[in-house]
């Protein structure tokens, strides 16, 4: 049986060490041996999008990346959106236009939307559909997410 | 997912002689999208994952007029699309490269990976068997060889790697001048599905841009490989671009396809996808040569 490595990354501008079984996900990893469990597991296979956290900047499905991938890089997750000052403004849009029911989905969701409106902030709703294509939410039907992440664009621009 | 050994070498060597060490018990990671899900779904095994992101050449994504792309195994699908001279040069690897999965997915999923996944629906395969795509090799004591993509795959999940072998990058031609190059799949939705057809073509078209030199046309999902469509492309060389050309070329592209009965889709429907998407790719490979 492989022993545990040591795993030695960045997670949300800190830097964070942690042991694993190289067989564990990033997102078990998050979760279970770090107790981040803000990010969620649903279909485990990357399909559904909701453990999507960046990784050096980029979406990906954390299930899908192993724990001992994470040495010496860059993650962000939905823990690290708001500050002492308060909610990330896709954080705030989501809560203004009910754009969730469970909530299983909507970590994934902003994360996927926040990597969208760092590169594009004045993505499109169709960009935004697009874009969102890997992320499955069966509660709202979509488009309150839309018009949240639409929301939080305004919101963003307001604010510069 | 049962355990396995990690180790993440940063040379070739190194990552052959790892492959080597365990045989078919060792499996190359790449992006992950699909072998993760393979082990923990327990369709494939391993004792040793071998994570090839680390190896330089296995990154390298290097264009030019003169040589062509030489696109590294472990390069995921986001930076050759976003990359602006391979772009250009290449809209019939975008294609792929952009329908390939979710932004998540791209993010992180590479056409070499797809090459080693071998599924028969694979949607760069295709496209890269249309562009003359050759597979670069490495294997133990320093042995290289190269495959044309075309005999890469040798079954669902199979293809020429030998335990101990790596598939180090895949080498595209420049693009002939006049040529163009295309990949569309059918699915029943607009995004995140697996190919009920797929077909891939390129087009070199003479200096009046009206007739065809010659031509490649390959397909996805319609047998255990993706299939390199021989007949149909070379049945345009030398002829007049016309609806009477293409509509013989979707013909034989039909009779090469093989395809089975699954709960994607019939053997019938599947057939005629072929023809529908092989006319619709030549004549967006023409439009593209053409400069339209």
């Amino acid at each position: 049986m492989p022993g545990l490595v040591h795993v030695q990354t960045t997670i949300n501008g800190n830097e964070v060490n942690f042991l694993c079984e190289p067989r564990q996900s990033l997102l078990e990893c998050l979760r279970d041996v770090l107790g981040m469990t803000g990010t969620k597991e649903g279909c485990n296979d990357g399909n559904c999008g909701a453990c999507t956290v960046l990784l050096d900047g980029r979406i990906v499905t954390s299930c899908l990346v192993l724990g001992v991938e994470a040495q010496g890089r860059q993650i962000t997750t939905i823990e690290g959106l708001a500050t002492p000052q308060g909610l990330h403004p896709l954080q705030q849009a989501f809560l203004e236009q009910a754009a969730l029911q469970c909530g299983i989905c909507t970590p994934g969701f902003i994360m996927a939307s926040k990597a969208l409106l760092d590169k594009e902030p004045e993505a499109d709703e169709g960009r935004i559909r697009h874009w969102l294509a890997g992320n499955l939410c069966r509660c709202t039907g979509y488009d309150k997410i839309v018009r949240a992440v639409l929301q939080a664009e305004d919101m963003i621009k307001a604010k510069k | 997912m049962e355990a396995f050994e990690y180790t993440a070498p940063k040379t070739i060597a190194d990552a052959v002689a790892a492959l080597a060490s365990k045989g078919d018990q060792a499996r190359a990671l790449a992006g992950g999208t699909d072998l993760l899900v393979q082990l923990r779904g327990g369709r494939r095994r391993a004792q040793l994952v071998v994570d090839v992101k680390g190896v330089p050449e296995l990154n390298q994504i290097s264009y030019s007029a003169r040589t062509g792309l030489t696109l590294g195994a472990a390069v995921p699908c986001c930076l050759v699309y976003q990359n602006k001279s391979v772009a250009s040069a290449y809209p019939g690897l975008i294609d792929p490269a952009s329908l390939i999965g979710s932004i998540q997915i791209q993010g992180r999923a590479t056409i070499g990976g797809n090459l080693c996944n071998s599924a028969p629906s694979g949607d760069s395969i295709p496209a890269i068997i249309a562009l003359g795509g050759v597979c670069n090799i490495a294997g133990s004591g320093g042995k290289t060889r190269q495959v044309p993509a075309e005999q890469f795959c040798t079954g669902p999940g199979r293809n020429v790697l030998q335990p101990g072998e790596l598939l180090v990058s895949i080498h595209l031609p420049p693009p002939a001048a006049n040529s163009g190059a295309n990949y569309q799949r059918f699915i029943p939705r607009n995004e995140m599905d697996i190919a009920v057809a797929g077909v891939g073509t390129s087009v070199v078209l003479d200096s009046s841009k009206r007739n065809f030199v010659s031509a490649r046309i390959a397909l996805a999902s319609v047998a255990p490989t993706p299939v390199f469509a021989k007949k149909a492309g070379d049945s345009l060389a030398g002829k007049p671009v016309s609806d009477a050309a293409i509509e013989e070329a979707a013909k034989l592209a039909m009779a090469d396809a093989k395809p089975i009965d699954d709960m994607r889709g019939t053997i019938k429907q599947r057939t005629h996808l072929v023809g529908v998407l092989t006319r619709r790719t030549l004549q967006t490979a023409i439009k593209r040569a053409r400069g339209e």
